[in-house]
C-alpha cells in the first residue's frame, strides 16, 4: 500500500496572534503540525503496519517546515517531501497549494492520501477535495473511522454530528476528522531513526510548474484583530437571587432569550 | 457587482437550512441588482423551492434524483456542474456546512475559481466585493477578494442575517432532467446522533460542559437546559477526552467555532483553545466554582457556583419566564 500524508505546519494553538506592519507576526512563535494532519499521520502509519507498504509526508512550505517534516517521520511515516515554494511564489491560497500537490502526487503511485480536515490557521478545508479533483480520484471528508480491505474501502464520516457510512475503493484521498484515532508520541528511537530518512526538497522548477501555473485565485488585503472582550459583571448574592437576575438581564437587556 | 449568483439551498430533514437564506442575503448583497437563482439538489426538493424565493431568490432550478438522496461528491457535483453548465452564473454560494464544506472544493477546481470558505461578512469597496472570514479560530480575521472571473463563497450559519420573508414575492421554478452517473463514494447508511435536530454550528443558544460536568450524566443536566432554551449542548476539549460526550460536540481551535446569540459556559475554565471557538458569541454567560477561571475575563454576566446548583435553579427560573410570557 502506498500512502501519501498531506501535512501543514501550524502556529502551536497555544499562541496569541500579533500583528505587526499590517502582517501576522510569526517571530518566536512554535510550530507544530497542524493537529488534524497530526490523525492522518497517525492512520497511515497505522494502516501501513497492517497492510504493508509505505508512507510518504509531504508539505508545501518553507525550509522550517522540516521539523514537522522530521516529527511526522519520528512517529513513524517513511519518507518525507518538502516542497519550498518560498523563493518562486509571493501570494499563496487553496488553489496554490493544491496545484502544487497534484502536480508532485499525479507521478507518484498512489493508494491512500490523507489529509487532515482542515488547517487551524485557515481553516478552509479546500486542498483535500480540490487535490482530489485535480488527480480525478473519489474523496471523503472528515472521517472518524477508516477500515480497507483489499481494495474496498469503508469509512465512517462526520456528517455535524450524524455519521455516515460510506464505500468506495481505492485508489481514494480522505481527510481526517479528529476522534479518527489518538496520535502517538515520537519515541526516542523514532526520533533518531528520523535523523537518517529520507527527506527530499523540491521546487517549482522540478515540478515544471512556473508562478503563474500556481497563481492564487483570492489575495488577503487585510488582517485584524477582534475586539478585545471586557470582563462583564459577576452576579452577587444568594444563588437563588443570581439566577433570577441573569434571567432579567439575558431577557430585558441581552434579549437574547 | 454580478449579474448571475447562483445558491444552493440545502435541505436537513426536510426542511430548508437557515443558512441557505443567509446565503441569499450574502448573494444579494454581492450581486447588488444581479439575478439570483436557487438550486435545490435530492431526491425530493421541489415543494421547497417557494421557500428560497420568498427568502429572496428570484427563480429556482431543481435536479430531482434517486441517487441524489443522500450527498456525495460525485452526484452532487454531476448535478450542480449540469446547472452551471445551463445558467453559466458569476458566481455561486453556498452554506459553509458539512455539504457546503465538501462540495465547493471541487466545484471551485472544475470552475477555476477562487473560493473564500467560510465568510461571516460580505461588502462591497469600491469595484472589489470584499469578504471576511475568521482564521485561527477566530483569534484573527482576514479580509480577502477574489481574483478569478468566476467567483464561491462560502457562508458560516448565524452571521449575515437572513432576508425576512417576503410572502409576496413569486418566481419560476423550473426542473433540470440530469442524468447522473456512477457514484465512486456510496452512502450506506446514515446514524442519527444529533439530539433534537438542533444544530450545533446553526444553533441560536448553546449550552456548553467542561471538566466541571463530572460525567456523561452531567451532561443529560446541560441538554435538558439547552432543550428549554431550544439550544444545542458543546463541549470543551477537556471533556471530550474525559468520554463525557462525543467529540462531535466539541468547541475550539479543534473542534467547532461557534458563533451563536447566547453562549452558557458550564464548569469551563477558558483555556485559549475553547475560548477561540466560542468567543465571538454575541452574550456570553459563565457559570464555575473557580472565581479565578478565565472562562470570567470573556463573558458578560457570570456566575460563581457550583453548576449542579445553578443549572436547576436557572432551567425553573427560566420555566417561569417562559410561562409569564407566553
Amino acid at each position: 500500500m502506498n500512502i501519501f500524508v498531506l501535512l501543514k505546519s501550524t502556529f502551536d494553538t497555544e499562541e496569541k496572534i500579533v500583528i505587526q506592519d499590517g502582517r501576522i507576526d510569526d517571530e518566536g512563535v512554535e510550530w507544530i503540525i497542524n493537529p488534524y494532519d497530526e490523525y492522518a499521520v497517525e492512520e497511515a502509519i497505522q494502516i501501513r503496519d497492517e497492510h504493508g507498504g509505505e508512507v510518504t509526508v509531504v508539505t508545501v512550505g518553507n525550509e522550517d517546515s522540516e521539523k514537522q517534516l522530521r516529527q511526522a517521520l519520528a512517529m513513524g511515516a517513511d519518507k518525507a517531501v518538502l516542497i519550498n515554494i518560498e523563493e518562486d511564489v509571493e501570494e499563496q491560497d487553496q488553489y496554490t497549494t493544491a496545484r502544487v500537490l497534484a502536480e508532485y502526487l499525479k507521478d507518484q503511485d498512489f493508494d491512500l492520501i490523507l489529509a487532515g480536515n482542515l488547517a487551524i490557521d485557515n481553516a478552509s478545508g479546500q486542498v483535500g477535495p480540490r487535490v482530489a479533483e485535480l488527480l480525478d480520484i473519489p474523496y471523503i471528508t472528515t472521517i472518524t473511522k477508516l477500515t480497507i480491505d483489499g481494495d474496498k474501502v469503508t469509512a465512517v464520516r462526520d456528517a455535524e454530528g450524524d455519521e455516515e457510512h460510506i464505500e468506495a475503493s481505492l485508489p481514494l484521498l480522505v481527510t481526517a476528522q479528529q476522534g479518527l484515532n489518538e496520535p502517538r508520541y515520537p519515541s526516542l528511537p523514532g526520533i533518531m531513526k528520523a535523523k537518517k530518512k529520507p527527506l527530499d526538497e523540491l521546487e517549482l522548477d522540478d515540478l515544471d510548474l512556473d508562478e503563474e501555473d500556481v497563481e492564487a485565485k483570492t489575495k488577503r488585503i487585510e488582517v485584524f484583530l477582534p475586539p478585545e472582550k471586557e470582563a462583564g459583571r459577576i452576579l452577587q448574592g444568594d444563588l437563588k437571587e443570581q439566577v433570577q437576575e441573569l434571567v432579567q438581564l439575558l431577557h430585558k437587556e441581552a434579549k437574547v432569550i | 457587482m454580478a449579474d448571475k449568483i447562483l445558491v444552493v439551498g440545502e435541505v436537513a430533514e426536510g426542511k430548508l437550512r437557515n443558512v441557505s437564506f443567509e446565503a441569499i442575503a450574502a448573494a444579494k448583497e454581492i450581486a447588488q441588482d444581479g439575478e439570483i437563482v436557487g438550486v435545490l439538489l435530492g431526491e425530493q426538493v421541489e415543494n421547497l423551492a417557494g421557500d428560497l424565493i420568498t427568502h429572496g431568490a428570484d427563480r429556482v432550478t431543481i435536479v430531482e434524483h434517486d441517487k441524489l438522496k443522500y450527498y456525495t461528491p460525485d452526484g452532487f457535483t454531476q448535478a450542480l456542474m449540469a446547472v452551471i453548465e445551463k445558467e453559466n452564473p458569476d458566481g455561486i454560494v453556498l452554506g459553509h456546512t458539512s455539504i457546503g464544506k465538501d462540495l465547493a472544493p471541487r466545484i471551485a477546481t472544475k470552475l477555476d475559481a477562487g473560493l473564500v470558505s467560510d465568510i461571516t461578512a460580505v461588502e462591497v469597496v469600491g469595484e472589489n466585493v470584499v469578504y471576511t472570514r475568521p482564521i485561527y479560530s477566530g483569534k484573527a480575521f482576514e479580509k480577502k477578494i477574489i481574483t478569478s472571473e468566476t467567483f464561491m463563497v462560502t457562508v458560516r450559519p448565524n452571521n449575515i442575517p437572513a432576508l425576512e420573508k417576503d410572502e409576496s414575492r413569486t418566481g419560476d421554478v423550473e426542473r433540470l432532467e440530469v442524468e447522473i452517473k456512477d457514484l465512486r463514494t456510496i452512502v450506506k447508511e446514515v446514524v442519527k446522533k444529533k439530539s433534537e435536530g438542533v444544530d450545533l454550528s446553526e444553533a441560536k443558544v448553546v449550552v456548553a460542559g467542561g471538566r466541571g460536568v463530572k460525567s456523561a450524566e452531567g451532561f443529560k443536566l446541560l441538554q435538558e437546559l439547552a432543550d428549554e432554551l431550544g439550544g444545542a449542548v458543546g463541549a470543551s476539549r477537556g471533556a471530550c477526552d474525559a468520554g463525557y460526550c462525543d467529540y462531535a460536540l466539541q468547541i475550539g481551535q479543534t473542534g467547532k467555532v461557534v458563533t451563536p446569540d447566547l453562549y452558557i459556559a458550564c464548569g469551563i475554565s477558558g483555556a485559549i483553545q475553547h475560548v477561540a471557538g466560542m468567543s465571538n458569541s454575541k452574550v456570553i454567560v459563565a457559570i464555575n466554582k473557580d472565581p479565578e477561571a478565565n472562562i470570567f475575563k470573556i463573558a458578560d454576566y457570570g456566575i460563581v457556583g457550583d453548576l449542579f446548583e445553578v443549572v436547576p435553579l436557572l432551567i425553573e427560573e427560566i420555566k417561569k419566564l417562559k410561562a409569564s410570557v407566553s
